[in-house]
């Protein structure tokens, strides 16, 4: 009867273990999730700006076409990757990044532009829009750092095994571009 | 983070009780001196009463209460879309569940508070004049400020100590005018003939209680709030990782001459610099809710290495000269390397004529006009309830077709905001 109850009590506590590990692996893992998807939301906000102000500036802007050509390719290529691995992703942003800061840059030369209204508040949306991605990419990193930890600490790193929990990849930047947070000048 | 949102918890508590036994004392004592010794047991419940009810006033619109009397007015993102947009990167970057309600005061003193009962029932307000002030990197710190008092639930403690601290004083205000009125003991004095000594000296206690009741509780709150004021001013430099912001626009709000109309005694702890200050005037008194603002400037600047909790509990040994603990150890212990980021180059050094314009302008639109610009650079601006359906520029003489549909649409969202 002891014995019984002995090995009951062992098995329960097993399961408890199991079943606590298990769950909070699942509950960092979307967390990771749900963060990803709110960088993944302000991508796509500046892929759709883009061609805006394209469209605004290249009345203004005729002598800086090849700019204007690097920001569409380097637009075209971040939504190629949009679907591909967190690396890809973040390498592809990067370089967009770099265009525009080199687009930033030159809008200096240009004061007529400056006073658009259209293009003001453009801006003011694109600036906002890389804010937004450098603070949840903060947000991300921390999430994905609690999430890899968990998987490989001891216990959980059993469970993290037995069922195929993978390690996620840091959403990080790649050019010295981007490592200062955007710079916009206008 | 998490110890700091425990701490402010437990001192909510703490106030809550505090200012309970301060008013249930007020009570017990103005009703003893009005209605003899049974009188004590009547103010007692009447105070309990008004307790309770205050409590749960402030619990549940509290808020709405505050951003009414400071004449704040909820608008959308077309009234002025940066301060959208900044009050929404700083929800990320603060990680907060969701938005807080943006509201902007009809003022042109520069100021800006926050308030509501937890981070997913909050709203920021910020004057027209510090709008049209600041550039988009003190924006964004002033925001971060604000945010940082939801995130550190600083703001029902606040919203609470407000509303709390306004009823005292109406009490005792109402008690000392009762008083002079009829003059003293009241009519019930004279039946007890027995008892009159012992009455006149309740009364004595009750009118010293009621003039120092209200000091008191200011005392009290304060005493819990200017901690929070540098602990907000460190999560802001953090979110925004560029401290140069907040310590740039609290300089613009040092500056400030005008006062701010719809702000009192009750609501001046809520504000990011104390709104009652005038220019000149030292901050440095024990009443005041806000350490004096050259401080907090002094520590910001002084966060050479980085943007972290640990660089401001640094700059804030080395500016204060002695260590005491503004951060709670644990964030200190974690020992995050925040970097700073550079600043934008947007510098907002406008004349004073076109800032008055802009402030105009915004303090228009927040009241339901829409503006059309004509081609030869005049804004033609329509007040809401406009119906002409076509309208000669005063200028040039080119014809207008008036957005009406979009007056409409401006008018009912604000009549909507009213009724709620």
């Amino acid at each position: 009867m002891t014995v019984l109850i002995i090995l009951l009590v062992v098995a329960a506590v097993v399961v408890i273990f199991f079943v606590s590990n298990y769950n909070s692996l699942v509950r960092f893992r979307n967390q990771v999730k749900n963060a990803w998807s709110q960088i993944d939301v302000q991508l796509k906000r500046r892929h759709d700006l883009i061609p805006n102000l394209i469209e605004t500036v290249k009345g203004y802007m005729t002598h800086e076409k090849e700019t204007l050509e690097n920001i569409t390719r380097a637009r075209s290529e971040a939504m190629k990757a949009s679907s591909g691995s967190v690396g890809d992703v973040a390498k592809a942003e990067s370089s967009l990044s770099g265009a525009m800061g080199q687009f930033y840059v030159v809008v200096e030369n240009y004061p007529d532009l400056k006073a658009n209204e259209n293009f003001l508040s453009l801006q003011e949306e694109l600036t906002s829009t890389e804010n937004k991605i450098s603070f949840s990419r903060q947000n991300y990193n921390d999430q994905v750092l609690f999430y890899n930890n968990k998987i490989e600490m001891f216990p959980s790193n059993i469970i993290a095994g037995m069922f195929n929990f993978t390690k996620d990849e840091f959403f990080e930047v790649k050019t010295e571009a981007e490592r200062q947070a955007p710079k916009v000048q206008f | 983070m998490w110890q700091i949102i425990q701490s402010n918890k437990r001192k909510s508590v703490l106030l809550f009780i505090l200012i309970g036994i301060v008013l249930l004392a007020l009570g017990a004592l103005v009703g003893a001196s009005f209605f003899g010794e049974g009188g004590f047991i009547i103010g007692l419940s009447f105070a309990l009463i008004l307790w309770t009810i205050l409590s749960s006033v402030s619990y549940f619109s509290g808020s709405k209460l505050l951003l009414k009397i400071s004449n704040a007015t909820e608008v959308s993102k077309n009234v002025h879309p940066q301060l959208f947009n900044v009050v929404e990167e700083m929800t990320i970057a603060a990680g907060l569940p969701k938005m807080p309600k943006v509201y902007i005061i009809n003022d042109q003193a520069p100021n800006a508070f926050a308030t509501g009962r937890d981070p997913s029932n909050c709203a920021v307000a910020i004057t027209a004049g510090l709008l049209t002030q600041l550039n988009r990197d003190e924006l964004q710190g002033v925001i971060a400020h604000e945010i940082a008092h939801i995130k550190n639930r600083d703001i029902l403690f606040m919203t609470f100590a407000g509303v709390m601290l306004g009823s005292i004083v109406l009490i005792s205000q109402i008690f000392l005018r009762g008083m002079w009125f009829t003059g003293g003991g009241g009519r019930y004095k004279s039946r007890d003939s027995g008892g009159g000594q012992a009455q006149m000296i309740i009364m004595i206690v009750a009118i010293v209680f009621a003039i120092l009741s209200p000091i008191l509780t200011q005392m009290l709150y304060f005493a819990i709030s200017r901690r929070r004021e540098y602990l907000a001013d460190a999560s802001g430099a953090r979110f925004t990782r560029y401290p140069e912001g907040l310590a740039s626009a609290l300089e613009k709000l040092s500056q400030n001459k005008y006062t701010l109309k719809s702000a009192n005694k009750v609501t001046a702890g809520l504000f990011i610099v104390n709104p009652l200050n005038k220019k000149g005037m030292k901050l440095s008194d024990l009443t005041s809710t806000h350490p004096p603002i050259s401080e907090r400037i002094k520590i910001l600047r002084n966060m050479n290495n980085g943007a972290g909790y640990n660089d401001y509990q640094l700059a804030f040994n080395k500016v204060k000269n002695k260590s005491s603990a503004i951060i709670p150890s644990s964030e200190i212990k974690k020992a995050e390397r925040i970097s700073k980021r550079e600043g934008s180059a947007d510098d907002k050094t406008m004349s004073k004529k076109k800032t008055q314009r802009e402030l105009g302008d915004l303090m228009m639109n927040v009241n339901g006009y829409v503006f059309l610009a004509c081609v030869c650079g005049l804004k033609l601006k329509f007040p809401p309830g406009f119906k002409e359906p076509q309208v000669k520029c005063p200028k040039c003489g080119r014809e207008h077709k008036v957005p009406l549909a979009e007056l409409a649409a401006v008018t009912g969202a604000i009549n909507e905001g009213v009724k709620k």
